[in-house]
């Protein structure tokens, strides 16, 4: 009898569980059909536009500058420390280049904006809501959606693969003074091994990555704002909650975004 | 169908509490009817549902007439150009200064120029007592001064109803009076009615032509400040023993 009863309550939890996720995702989905329908439609918000992009992207520039010298320079050295088994060091170019466009520029940009960017909107929007800022907004017959979400979705969606083409460049770079300083790989070589296997589908699936990696950086920041209760408390669960929920979105969308650029890069 | 506002029959749950079951209440154009109640009655929820922030689970909510219930978020937007709203903390936008501030339904709902917007803002700065103020940022401002740009904000575009979420709590007794001396003279200036909430009694039997008690969910009495005081209904008793 009491396994039963056991049984009982811990599906009793797991099915509580459930519930509440899946009314979350539906919340998240809600409020993203909404953001995609503001966007579109006008007035269009530029100045908050404006606003946020400067927010987000001209004070995200030096925290992705120096986090994408220093992954080139680690990159550097590790690759070419394999590769100068097999005698192939000359090589050392192309492989942190691909590394980085592919994969550590969006990511780690995507991780590092995520992380920034994301808690300060929870924390705006929920620090607004909790004083009763969008209840006022909406109070004075204006769209909170529209005033508030939209800018910051759009916003990283448009900067973070700006951001990233500077990750790349900077991380490419970085990895190019290791090698000529520490393996004396000529740098002109570097270069030139870069230069001729690079493509551009290459790239733009590293960039590609970016503007969805962005949507989920905003969306979770601004939902999990606008769903803020229990006051400041509330606003700090919910920030620590943004943080943790778009780096895991981030690195599981990752390798499902990586899959279907491929598909891609086949099919073209 | 008489009344600027008529709820008809109101019900409100949060989480299988149920807070309004059944209020019935006219508030006739003009007037000033202050809703008194304890904590966690549902006062607050009664002037959001007005203003359409909330949705009843059940009933009618007329705004001269109009039904605002079946409306959609969009459609609700246009409805609350006739309805301003001053918050407890007034909710003044942080980033914003205070002509911004004032500015924003202005901008939000007219397509006036930038100096008829400044000369709106300073008129209903004026009116509020607070001329000259409009370059401040709310966390410049004390917090009776911030109520009375929150209702700045609130009438600049001339509502036809005003709703008052407890406007003199947490203010010393000189902002009260201020205020108080607001919510009339804004009423005789602008010809508006006005919807108070408060549990401060001293400021509702001063300012309101009538008040309503809310208690266990519904309007358990209404009338003039005066013959509510004389009562010898328990609920009423009870609720002005405990708060006198």
């Amino acid at each position: 009898m009491k396994g039963v009863a056991l049984t009982r309550g811990l599906l009793l939890i797991l099915g509580g569980r459930v519930t509440e996720l899946l009314q979350q995702l539906g919340d998240v989905a809600l409020l993203t059909g909404r953001t995609l329908y503001h966007a579109f439609k006008p007035p269009y918000e530029l100045r908050a536009l404006i606003h946020q992009m400067d927010h987000v992207g001209v004070k995200s520039i030096s925290i992705c500058a120096i986090a994408a010298v220093f992954t080139g320079l680690v990159l550097a050295l590790q690759t070419t420390y394999g590769l100068a088994r097999f005698g192939a060091k000359a090589y050392v170019g192309i492989v942190v280049s691909l590394s980085m466009v592919r994969e550590l520029g969006p990511v780690l940009t995507a991780l590092l904006v995520g992380g920034r960017v994301g808690s300060g909107m929870t924390a705006e929007l929920g620090a607004m809501k909790v004083t009763e800022q969008i209840d006022a907004m909406r109070a004075l017959g204006a769209n909170h959606i529209k005033k508030l979400v939209v800018p910051r979705v759009l916003s990283v969606m448009l900067v973070l693969p700006l951001l990233t083409v500077l990750a790349d460049v900077l991380g490419i770079l970085g990895g190019m003074v290791i090698s000529q300083y520490e393996f004396h790989v000529d740098a002109h070589l570097y270069l030139t091994t870069i230069w001729r296997n690079l493509r551009l589908a290459d790239v733009l699936s590293g960039l590609g990555k970016t503007v969805f990696f962005g949507f989920l950086i905003g969306i979770v920041g601004c939902y999990n704002g606008l769903e803020v209760s229990g006051g400041t408390e509330g606003i700090g669960r919910a920030t620590t909650a943004t943080v943790v929920t778009s780096a895991i979105l981030v690195l599981i969308s990752d390798f499902f975004l990586t899959k279907f650029f491929w598909w891609l890069e086949l099919l073209a | 169908m008489s009344g600027a506002v008529h709820l008809r029959q109101l019900y409100k749950a949060f989480d299988g509490n149920q807070v309004l079951q059944g209020v019935d209440l006219t508030i006739e154009a003009g007037e000033i009817l202050t809703i008194l109640g304890g904590s966690g009655t549902g006062k607050s929820v009664l002037l959001k549902l007005i203003i359409g922030l909330l949705k009843p689970d059940a009933g009618g909510i007329l705004i001269e007439g109009q039904d605002i219930v079946p409306l959609r978020e969009e459609e609700l937007l246009k409805v609350r150009q006739k309805v301003g709203m001053l918050f407890q903390g007034a909710a003044l936008f942080d980033s914003l200064s205070v002509k911004e501030n004032v500015a924003f339904p202005l901008r939000e709902h007219t397509l006036m120029a930038e100096a008829e917007i400044g000369s709106r803002v300073a008129e209903v700065l004026a009116l509020v007592g607070m001329t000259g103020m409009e370059e401040k940022f709310p966390a410049e401002l004390s917090g009776g001064m911030r109520k009375r740009v929150g209702l700045a904000r609130a009438v600049a575009l001339t509502p036809r109803v005003v709703l008052y979420d407890e406007p003199t709590t947490g203010l010393d007794p000189r902002n009260v009076d201020k205020i108080n001396e607001l919510i009339t003279a804004l009423r005789a200036k602008l010809q508006v009615t006005s919807v108070v909430v408060t549990h401060d009694l001293q400021s509702a039997f001063r300012i309101s032509d009538r008040v309503a008690l809310l208690s266990g969910g519904q309007i358990a009495a209404t009338g003039p400040p005066g013959e509510i005081a004389q009562r010898d209904d328990p609920v009423v008793r009870e609720f002005l023993a405990g708060h006198l």
